[in-house]
């Protein structure tokens, strides 16, 4: 029996953009990056490790169905599809425009649940451990409690067996192997190591599937249904003063031994 | 709801004494509740859960729901999150906090969704607004902005990072009640099993709570240096060992490690960074550290618009006349 995972990713803007390329519509609750920048979005990098997570699985077990889910207001095909190329089967794309810059996770998880039912059954959600941009770290966990199936978060090591999932997951100086039965959430992190680069066979097989797209009316979620939990008040880049004192010397070996010198001044050491 | 009253710290306790992070917490929520002028509880759970309602009381509660069930021995999720929301519904509080952290940020957006409600994600401060709504500041996007986000469910929540504010002076004379619960809860909520837990021995001082911590980025090279010179450095200054994620990534150094937005939170008095270029997802796990010293190739490197104390130069030739003279010093 095919096994059917549903791998959640998110387009984000790069969160390598440098500092000084980040631009806050203070009115909108915005962020952006500077368009003369020319900064292309990614897929969230923790779920490009979701989809190698997946992908793994298929390796493993052959017999997998890995279909990549996605919401948002507005996608850049491009760089959705990059989840394909990496060998994804299918991919479903909630776009509508009441999802432009949606930054309450209870929203997002309602439409992710949503969309999961209407694409039927599943055994196993795969999604980063957060997006790079609000960073909620929310909505996976969400997602399990709408389902009303198990979640184990931050893990760096998916297998499936006998419908059970088991996962290695380190938190601090503590390694789990922590299991539960399918169907389940499981959110993975970039210790699970460098997700695989697009084959141009995969490339080629890409190209040709079309995603399905719904809308929200599609899932029969109404604007009430959605009412948000949390309300942006403010959001605004910090102000950074530089106080650094830079310590030199005759040479570097020199400035080494006088910041040496200047903790002792200044008690640190 | 007229009737919600009160802040509900969910707290967490380890072989019977009250955990530091809900020390913090305690802090945090007597705040809230002094300016609600409400009272200030906290849920603990456990098996066994020793002196820490006393600690408790002790740090700032004014109650405290002794949660104990043999399912609750040790961190589960499905149960605890059973036994919270049992007491989430009972006790109605206008506002539940939760520290960051293996715990807290599980527990608290599946109990905000089971509640349907949100919970305020990683605030750096928490406050009570003068229509009692709670409000909380984070960092988003990295770090590289801020938001102030306020809530609109109930009962409202947050999720406070560690290390934000100082626990409050232990006064053991405090007067408080201790309210005994048992959830009776059914083994079947659980979902998860952990099959394996092994709990790596700590070497040397724990990075969360180090005085001073030595970290190494990309720009040492190799993992070479990690077992020579910022192990010497760090053993001379009594110190612990951080990292990048970079470094993280590359192999040479493992996980528990990493300070960092996905890492550790630190809140040294002395940091010392070498290679590590300052990027705000690094900087989200130091910015409570004292004193930020940098050891840069590049001049322009965005860490020394943190730094207090910064060298521009190549780690090789500076760390090793650094270390000779701290030696020196001793
Ligand atoms: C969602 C998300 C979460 C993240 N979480 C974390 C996190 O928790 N922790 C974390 O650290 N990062 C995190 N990152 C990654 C972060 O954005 C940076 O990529 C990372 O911190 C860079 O590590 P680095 O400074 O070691 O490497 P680089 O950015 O490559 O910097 C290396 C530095 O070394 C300097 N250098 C090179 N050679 C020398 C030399 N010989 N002598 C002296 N200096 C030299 C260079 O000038 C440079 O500044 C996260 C990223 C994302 C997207």
């Amino acid at each position: 029996m095919t096994l059917n995972i549903i791998v959640t990713a998110k387009q984000v803007m790069d969160p390598e953009t440098p500092a000084t390329a980040y631009r806050v519509d203070r009115e909108k609750k915005r962020v952006d990056s500077d368009p003369s920048a020319r900064i292309a979005p990614v897929i969230n990098g923790f779920d490009e490790n979701g989809v190698e997570a997946a992908l793994r699985i298929k390796d493993a077990l052959k017999d997998v169905k890995v279909t990549v889910l996605s919401a948002g207001a507005a996608f850049t095909m491009d760089v959705m599809k990059k989840a394909l190329s990496m060998g994804s089967d299918e991919m479903v794309l909630v776009q509508d425009p009441a999802l432009e810059n949606i930054s309450d996770s209870t929203i997002t998880a309602k439409v992710l649940a949503a969309a999961v039912k209407k694409i039927g059954s599943f055994d196993l959600i795969i999604t980063g451990r957060q997006a790079s941009d609000w960073d909620n770290a929310q909505v996976p966990l969400g997602l399990a409690e709408l389902l009303g199936v198990p979640c184990i978060p931050l893990t760096r090591k998916v297998d499936v067996k006998d419908r059970q999932v088991v996962c290695e997951r380190v938190t601090g100086n503590v390694h789990e192997v922590i299991s539960a039965q399918l169907p389940a959430v499981v959110t993975v992190s970039n210790e699970l190591g460098t997700p695989r680069y697009p084959t141009l066979r995969n490339i080629m097989a890409a190209a040709r599937k079309q995603p399905t797209i719904w809308s929200l009316g599609d899932l029969g979620l109404s604007a009430a249904a959605l009412a948000p939990k949390l309300k942006m008040l403010d959001l605004f880049i910090p102000k950074k003063q530089s106080q650094c004192e830079m310590i030199t010397g005759e040479d570097e070996a020199d400035a080494g031994k006088n910041l040496a010198l200047k903790l002792r001044e200044a008690k640190l050491v | 709801m007229a009737d919600r009253q009160g802040v509900l710290v969910i707290g967490e306790v380890a072989n019977g004494k009250l955990n530091p992070s809900s020390t913090e917490m305690l802090a945090h929520g007597r705040k809230l509740a002094d300016s609600l002028k409400e009272p200030l509880s906290i849920a603990l759970l456990g098996q066994d859960l020793g002196a820490a309602p006393k600690e408790a009381i002790a740090f700032g509660a004014d109650k405290v729901h002794a949660v104990t069930d043999p399912l609750l021995k040790e961190y589960q999720v499905d149960a605890y999150l059973a036994a919270i929301t049992k007491v989430a519904q009972q006790h109605t509080p206008r506002v539940v906090l939760l520290a960051k952290g293996p715990i807290g940020s599980e527990v608290g957006p599946r109990l905000a969704f089971r509640l349907d409600t949100a919970v305020i994600q990683d605030c750096l401060e928490v406050r009570i607004d003068a229509e009692k709504k709670l409000v909380g500041n984070r960092p988003v996007y990295g770090g590289n902005c801020m938001a102030t986000i306020t809530s609109l469910g109930e009962p409202m929540m947050a999720i406070v990072r560690p290390k934000t504010g100082d626990p409050l002076a232990r006064n053991d004379s405090r007067h408080g009640e201790v309210v005994a619960f048992s959830p009776r809860l059914e083994a079947s909520v659980i979902k998860s099993r952990v099959v394996e837990r092994v709990e790596k021995a700590q070497e040397g001082v724990r990075l969360e709570d180090a005085a001073i911590v030595v970290s190494g980025g990309r720009g040492l090279g190799s993992a070479a240096p990690f077992t020579n010179e910022i192990k010497d450095l760090a053993d001379l200054l009594g110190a612990a060992i951080g990292a990048s994620r970079a470094v993280v990534d590359s192999g040479w150094i493992s996980h528990d490690h990493q300070v960092g937005l996905t890492g550790k939170t630190i809140a040294p008095n002395l940091y010392i960074m070498v290679g590590i270029s300052g990027a705000s997802q690094h900087m989200a796990g130091c910015s409570a550290a004292k004193v930020i010293v940098a050891i840069n190739r590049d001049s322009d490197a965005v860490i020394f618009n943190d730094a207090r104390y910064g060298v521009a130069g190549d780690w090789k030739k500076v760390l090793p006349a650094f270390i000779q003279q701290i030696r020196a010093m001793k």
